[in-house]
């Protein structure tokens, strides 16, 4: 490893200057740079202990909200046209910033679901079954290009109908989303020699469920390699964000996509159930809470459906002695602040090495107070709103089992807007594994911390979960990650960094996060039958 | 009960020739086998006490077997959680050498098993020594990739990052394997080379009607190099032991192909309450019909590659 440059992971200035999104450590290394101290504490005559608010105000940075032409009004998107619930029923989707409402969304019923999945299933019969890979990969590539096009729309709209910081979907979720559809496009026409010695044939119609924490995201991820293999799909997006799923049906309107190869349907939960357990569907894809994954495993029993599904997780971010711990603090904030915590694979425990805890908690404390919570579409804010009053209210009464468990609590003192679902960055100190706070996913941002020993101690903890989605590792020696990383029972292990993403890199969990991996080639395997060539 | 040992080819007492001078010397009553499970790389029989009546194809009652109860396939999951983490941590040439061995060992008991296979499935002996033959080789095939697999299904991911970052297959963990109900040798052997060769250890509820060979390649793997403990061998009836095995926490995953197709559904409701991976027989095929003699059907990468998962690493590059 060697020595790490402060204020980020090497390299961080180089990917920057590429256009890849620097997250949050970004914004930390220009709050801390305009403290008119030197050092991580202030000098006593500043009169400020540790943890308190920066003592002056941000002026507002607001993005423009002009760029998204928000209609009254969305309907479904099935066969290639924009269409009323069959009821003509709707549910309004709400700004969780601001709690006023966004818009109108047509709700399907069972009726509209089925119209979809027949619609899917004959452009996968007749359209896009037969269309050669190379000229499917040309749609893909025209998808990807036109959400680069129109990327701040998207971002502008993701932020308001989700909550998060218009930096997150600015720098990561759009240009991910776009990057998604570009990797799978070029697989469209390359499929056999993804599979060596076999035959990739398309399943069929896909049936596609995706959360409420990274809409278009989701919908990239799902939507891209299983049109690069052939089949059509059926995509229930999640009834807070329904917004950007719809937005895109625009995408493909204009990017010409063959009518019934994409469909939209907008619903509750039950919609999501109808859709998956329908037998005009070959494949289920879901991302969602390990609760509902195994309603819907449970749902297709005892039939030949392929399915995959990323649940959630508890992820362990495992801190050594010897690791950059400036730097580790930057990805400890990254890893759970990242979205709210409203991330599947956020690192929500955080095991620090006894002979660090102090320090490194300080540390955390210090750098809490620097961030900004407050209105998403202001380009300086780090957390933003908790997608739904309904989450806000687990997140809260989670937090309350902490303290009443008796974990220490921290939160650093910062004013949050009158009106929204806010909640504080919050850390919890003194935690034992068997508080709930750290067994249960939060998917907010809290923090809990625990500590270890030695090295066996850190992976008999980070492995004690039903969970195994992701986990971090934070050394500077090269050999220990190599080792840690092949002890973690985790999908995805990070090793000096937390929460990064790429088309290319699979994604998906061990044990009760679910199976199957999204991203890269594997994650093509999600969406092919193999037969002997 | 009577004929169970008649159809063993050279068990018969023609090695002991010099008897044969004294016409008066009484016939040798045979010391026949007591088929008992395998757990934790011993031969206890269930801890229920209770047996069943396991007859030849045409009928003719052949020997008891065990009639395993829920509680001994909970001591198997156990050995097999134990056992798993020091065969995941074997190299991976180790792996293929140990399972090679398997293949030794069978061709060595290569007569005996035409023998049981033959009774067992009503087969006529140069069909059951094919199967035989097939089996051994299956373990050959199997075996060869072990330091392989990871070659083939992993990959290094070209990031847009500053990060060397890279996908390795590791193993699952405790696999549940309920065996093909008509194959009982070839079939099972089929299904258990691939979760072993990716590392993972296994519990074998074998053929109900036929498990008199799946105890028998017991016996070859106990005395063979796979650890104590790798594979679990439980006989008995499926409807009382395939829901125990589905809703066993600490089972990973479950390959259901064995399973009734009236008793597939509920297998898999219970397989959920631990999200355990679901391996099924490729749509279309029936357990009667499957041609394991095929090897292009019964040979494939991606039947090892279901009892896997992928692990994606990222490492930073600096200086």
């Amino acid at each position: 490893m060697g020595s790490v440059p402060a204020g980020g992971p090497p390299g961080e200035g180089r990917a920057e200057r590429r256009g890849i999104p620097g997250m949050m450590p970004r914004v930390t290394s220009d709050a801390t740079r305009m403290r008119p101290w030197s050092g991580d504490r202030a000098p006593a005559g500043w009169g400020l202990g540790d943890g308190q608010a920066i003592p002056w105000e941000y002026a507002p940075a607001p993005e423009s909200r002009d760029i998204v032409g928000l209609r009254e009004r969305y309907g479904l998107f099935i066969n290639g046209r924009e269409v009323e619930a069959s009821d003509k029923g709707a549910f309004q989707t709400i700004n969780p910033a601001t709690e006023e409402k966004l818009a109108d969304v047509s709700r399907a019923t069972t009726a509209d679901v089925d119209r979809a999945i027949a619609a899917a299933r004959r452009a996968q019969r007749r359209s896009w079954g037969n269309l050669p890979g190379r000229e499917r990969a040309k749609y893909l590539f025209r998808i990807a290009r036109i959400l680069q096009e129109r990327s701040r729309e998207f971002a502008v709209l993701e932020t308001m109908d989700s909550g998060k910081p218009i930096k997150e979907s600015r720098d990561v979720d759009v240009p991910l989303a776009a990057a998604h559809f570009w990797y799978y496009a070029g697989w469209a026409d390359k499929l056999e020699y993804a599979f060596p010695g076999r035959n990739a044939r398309p399943l069929g119609v896909a049936a596609q469920v995706i959360p409420w924490n990274f809409p278009l995201l989701m919908l990239s991820w799902k939507i891209a390699p299983a049109l690069a293999a052939g089949n059509t799909v059926v995509l229930k997006p999640a009834s807070t964000t329904p917004l950007t799923a719809l937005l895109f049906a625009d995408v493909c309107r204009q990017a010409d996509l063959p009518p019934g190869v994409v469909n939209i349907v907008p619903g509750p939960a039950e919609i999501g159930m109808h859709l998956v357990s329908s037998p005009g569907v070959d494949k289920v894809a879901f991302t969602g809470s390990t609760g509902v994954g195994k309603l819907i495993q449970r749902a297709i029993a005892g039939t030949d459906k392929a399915i995959t599904l990323e649940l959630g997780g508890k992820a362990a971010n495992i801190v050594f002695e010897d690791a950059a711990l400036d730097q580790a603090v930057e990805g400890i904030v990254n890893g759970i602040y990242f979205n709210q915590g409203e991330v599947c694979c956020a690192g929500s425990r955080l095991l620090a090495q006894e002979s660090i805890v102090g320090p490194l908690v300080e540390k955390l404390k210090d750098r809490l107070a620097t961030i900004r919570v407050g209105d998403p579409l202001d380009k300086n804010t780090d957390v933003g709103a908790i997608n739904s009053r309904q989450q806000l209210d687990k997140i809260t009464e989670l937090v309350a089992a902490g303290v009443a468990e008796g974990a220490e609590l921290y939160q650093p003192a910062c004013d949050l807007p009158e009106r929204g679902w806010f909640f504080r960055p919050t850390l919890f100190t003194g935690v034992a594994q068997s508080h709930r706070i750290a067994r249960e996913e939060i998917f907010g941002p809290v923090l809990s911390v625990l500590t270890f020993r030695t090295p066996e101690e850190a992976v008999e903890k980070a492995n004690n979960t039903p969970y195994g989605l992701s986990a971090g590792i934070w050394t500077e020696k090269g050999s220990r990650i190599l080792s840690m990383a092949r002890r973690m029972r985790a999908g995805v292990v990070w090793a000096n960094t937390f929460n990064r993403f790429d088309p290319t890199s699979p994604f998906g969990g061990y044990k009760e996060s679910g199976f199957g991996r999204e991203g890269g080639m594997h994650g093509l395997h999600a969406y092919v039958r193999l037969e002997d060539r | 009960m009577a004929t169970g040992r008649s159809t063993a080819p050279g068990r018969a007492g023609s090695r002991h020739g010099a008897a044969t001078t004294v016409s008066v010397t009484p016939p040798r009553i045979e010391v026949r086998k007591t088929y008992k499970l395998y757990i934790g790389g011993a031969f206890p029989r269930t801890e229920s006490g209770r047996s069943y009546l396991v007859t030849a194809a045409d009928g003719t009652p052949v020997a008891n077997a065990c009639r395993g109860s829920r509680k001994d396939l909970r001591d198997a999951v156990r050995a097999a959680r134990a056992a798993f983490p020091g065969w995941e941590d074997r190299t991976a040439m180790n792996r293929g050498q140990v399972l090679y061995r398997v293949a030794e060992l069978m061709e060595g008991r290569h007569d005996q098993f035409v023998a049981e296979v033959a009774q067992a499935e009503g087969l006529r002996p140069d069909r059951a020594r094919a199967v035989v033959d097939r089996a051994i080789d299956r373990w050959v095939w199997y075996a060869g990739w072990a330091d392989k697999i990871a070659q083939v299904l992993g990959s290094s991911n070209p990031v847009a990052s500053d990060y060397f970052n890279f996908t390795i297959p590791e193993p699952t963990g405790v696999v549940g394997l309920v065996a093909p109900e008509t194959s009982s040798l070839l079939g099972l052997v089929s299904r258990l080379a691939p979760p072993l060769v990716a590392g993972n250890a296994v519990v074998a509820l074998t053929s109900e009607t036929r498990p008199l060979p799946a105890i028998t390649l017991a016996e070859v793997l106990a005395t063979s190099d796979v650890p104590a403990g790798v594979v679990n061998v439980i006989t008995g009836l499926k409807r009382e032991l395939v829901p125990v095995m589905a809703g066993h926490e600490d089972v990973d995953s479950i390959d259901v192909w064995g399973v009734a197709d009236d008793a597939r559904r509920d297998a898999e409701l219970a397989a959920t309450e631990n999200v355990k991976r679901i391996i099924r027989r490729p749509a279309g095929t029936t357990d009667a019909r499957f041609d394991w003699l095929e090897d292009r059907a019964s040979e494939r990468p991606e039947w090892i590659a279901a009892y896997l998962e992928m692990k994606t690493v990222w490492h930073p590059i600096g200086v």
